[in-house]
């Protein structure tokens, strides 16, 4: 396994008492994977990212569990080895393009910037390693647009300049948190397929943190749904897609509109309310004030990931009797 | 009769450096047209739906519906008594400093619809329509979350009394189970009311969802006019199919995705001809002379048999 999560669980104390944002979150990706994290907002999918790269926002902070890479706990590095093992070992690609490329310097300048901090390389097989990088990430006219500022590029080329920084060191795991979100569909499609040709072909594992389920179908071999800072179901993609084991995959797997021909002519599957605020989540099972096929045991008992086919869902319906 | 038409609909934004720069630098004037020639028909109580990605126009045509915009030329007509618009981002499209009841309350009071006495039974009576409870009026926007605060930018257009709803992106800023409840709630409304939409995203699947007829707009122009049944199912301008087979494929068919080379060039700069044809597998020398205009339904010499087969 190249990361492994042990029971995290991600805190955030404040005047009214402490906000568990993260709790009780187990998962692991192996050379070559992709693991999709999806989730709604605020379900703790890019804190859990956030803290397995000890990137958490004061005054968040990881309380309890571990975080392993390649064997090696990460979770309690200071500040200083963190910063080495960030690009160096894992490689991180934002949303938006712009809060990741400085403004001010060339994308050669920070490409060689990168790689000189990481590598023994001197500057001039640094940049001849840039020119490569760009090649790789499919941006045209390499050598000429080693020389260009960030703001000449257009949305989708930025992104491939980012994952161009992202991989500049060779790192083992890429975070990539919502990486096509802000950019359009057709667009979107060529950064995939990119993501996906550099994980199979460097072995690299990738952690793709995700709202939309149609990008991790697409990417993934396997998903991890989130809900309300827990883990509510992980497993293969196909089974979770098409077989979702808990309530809450099952409400939002239906909810997703899809082109199917007579589409307008049927309702989508709702899920009626709200994920419940960090300071009310309901003793029990998170999703029990929503779920349809809620009992008692789920009022009181917190549900643990249970072994669900192929996949483990967080649900008492899959107890064993 | 329809309810709605655009006649040759063009608009044109002036992005002329400043006058100084202008006379010093010689400079011409510089104009970007967002929306080009466009024209079509909306019919009482069915939805059509403007799709394209960033900067294709679609939200400018939207406005240039409800009149936030005048055309530079054409003219858009509208047969019935008023029109409303629902926005993107319920956070910026409600006064954080009025409560729920009187924002609700603003279209009936300008508009004079009702006596003030019987204004507050008509906002309760709305804020019940879309499934809010009528206490909620004396709250403010900051207590509610996104899906609730779009219910409340429903309410406040459906308050004015439309025959027309003009929605631009409602569910873009909602997670996906939010998106669904709005969506049934729309089109509830539209039964119930017998509501004509144009509704606007970038999200095609979306858009199957809601749409009776599907215009897909592409740097300023409308390329595809068809019933949703065919456009979904035959999409004919190869823009059209390069959207559709960009759509991550939720039902993991395996159906190999041809991810589209090249990007959306600069709407100060369109290509000649037909501006897709950069991007486009077909394109011909034609393409790249004449524009094609929109003849039964789409705007491509070569679905349209003008280019001689290779």
């Amino acid at each position: 396994m190249i990361l492994e999560v042990r029971k995290l669980r991600v805190e955030f104390p404040t005047r009214h008492g402490t906000l568990v944002a993260v709790d009780d979150v187990s998962f692991s990706i192996a050379p070559g994977e992709v693991l999709g994290v999806v989730g709604e907002s605020g379900a703790g999918k890019s804190l859990t990212g956030m803290a397995v790269i000890n990137l958490l926002e004061p005054p968040g902070r990881i309380a309890a569990g571990e975080v392993l890479l390649e064997g090696r706990r990460i979770d309690r590095l200071s500040q200083d080895e963190m910063r080495r093992v960030r690009g160096r070992e894992i490689g991180v690609v934002f949303q938006d393009p712009l809060t990741s490329l400085n403004p001010l310097y060339t994308v050669g300048d920070q490409l060689v910037e990168t790689i000189t901090t990481h590598l023994p390389l001197s500057h001039g097989q640094a940049r001849e390693r840039a020119i490569a990088l760009l090649k790789e990430v499919g941006i045209p006219g390499a050598e000429a647009r080693l020389d260009h500022y960030p703001h000449q590029f257009s949305g989708g080329m930025r992104q491939r300049v980012v994952i161009a920084l992202a991989i500049a060191a060779e790192p083992k795991l890429i975070i990539a948190d919502e990486p096509t979100t802000a950019l359009d569909v057709s667009i979107q499609a060529q950064i995939i397929a990119l993501l996906k040709r550099l994980a199979a072909s460097h072995g690299t594992a990738v952690m793709l943190i995700t709202h939309d389920m149609g990008v991790i179908a697409e990417t993934s071999q396997r998903v991890a749904v989130m809900y309300a800072g827990r883990l509510a179901e992980i497993g293969p993609v196909r089974d979770v897609i098409h077989a979702p084991k808990h309530p809450y995959t099952v409400g939002l797997m239906g909810s997703i509109p899809k082109i199917t021909p007579g589409a307008h002519e049927r309702r989508l599957v709702q899920i009626e309310g709200a994920m419940p605020r960090l300071n009310a989540i309901p003793p029990g099972c998170a999703f029990n004030p929503r779920c349809p096929h809620r009992f008692d045991r789920c009022l009181v008992e917190r549900p643990e990931p249970l072994p669900a086919g192929a996949s483990q869902a967080a649900c008492w319906l899959h107890a064993a009797a | 009769m329809p309810l709605l038409s655009l006649h040759g609909v063009s608009r044109d934004f002036d992005v002329s450096r400043p006058w100084l720069n202008r006379v010093l630098e010689r400079e011409p004037r510089r104009f970007l047209r967002a929306v080009d020639r466009v024209s079509f028909t909306v019919a009482k109580g069915e939805t059509l739906a403007l799709v394209g990605e960033s900067g294709c126009g679609k939200s400018t045509v939207a406005r240039l519906i409800v009149g936030l915009y005048t055309p530079t030329e054409g003219r858009v007509e509208y047969g019935g008594r008023r029109m409303q618009m629902i926005f993107q981002d319920p956070y910026a499209s409600l006064n954080p400093r009025w409560r729920v009841r009187d924002i609700v309350a603003e279209p009936i009071r300008v508009l004079k619809l009702a006596d003030e006495k019987d204004v507050k039974g008509k906002v309760a009576a709305l804020l019940r329509q879309v499934g809010l409870s009528p206490d909620d009026g004396e709250k403010y926007p900051h207590e509610f979350s996104g899906g609730q605060r779009q219910r409340i930018s429903i309410a406040r257009a459906l308050a004015g009394e439309p025959d027309l709803l003009i929605c631009d992106e409602p569910t873009s800023a909602l997670d996906v189970s939010v998106q669904a409840q709005i969506l049934n709630l729309m089109r509830e409304l539209q039964q119930r009311l017998g509501l004509t939409y144009v509704f606007i995203s970038h999200n095609l699947a979306v858009v199957s969802e809601v749409a009776d007829r599907v215009g897909v707009m592409y740097l300023g122009r409308l390329v595809e006019l068809a019933s949703a049944a065919q456009l979904f199912n035959a999409p004919r301008h190869p823009y059209t199919r390069m959207l559709l087979d960009a759509v991550p494929d939720l039902a993991m068919s395996g159906k190999a995705r041809t991810p589209v080379a090249g990007e959306v060039p600069n709407p100060l700069a369109p290509p000649t001809g037909c501006t897709f044809h950069p991007r486009c597998p077909l394109a011909a020398s034609l393409c790249r002379a004449e524009r094609p205009e929109l003849e039964a339904g789409v705007a491509c010499h070569a679905v349209h048999g003008r280019i001689p087969a290779a």
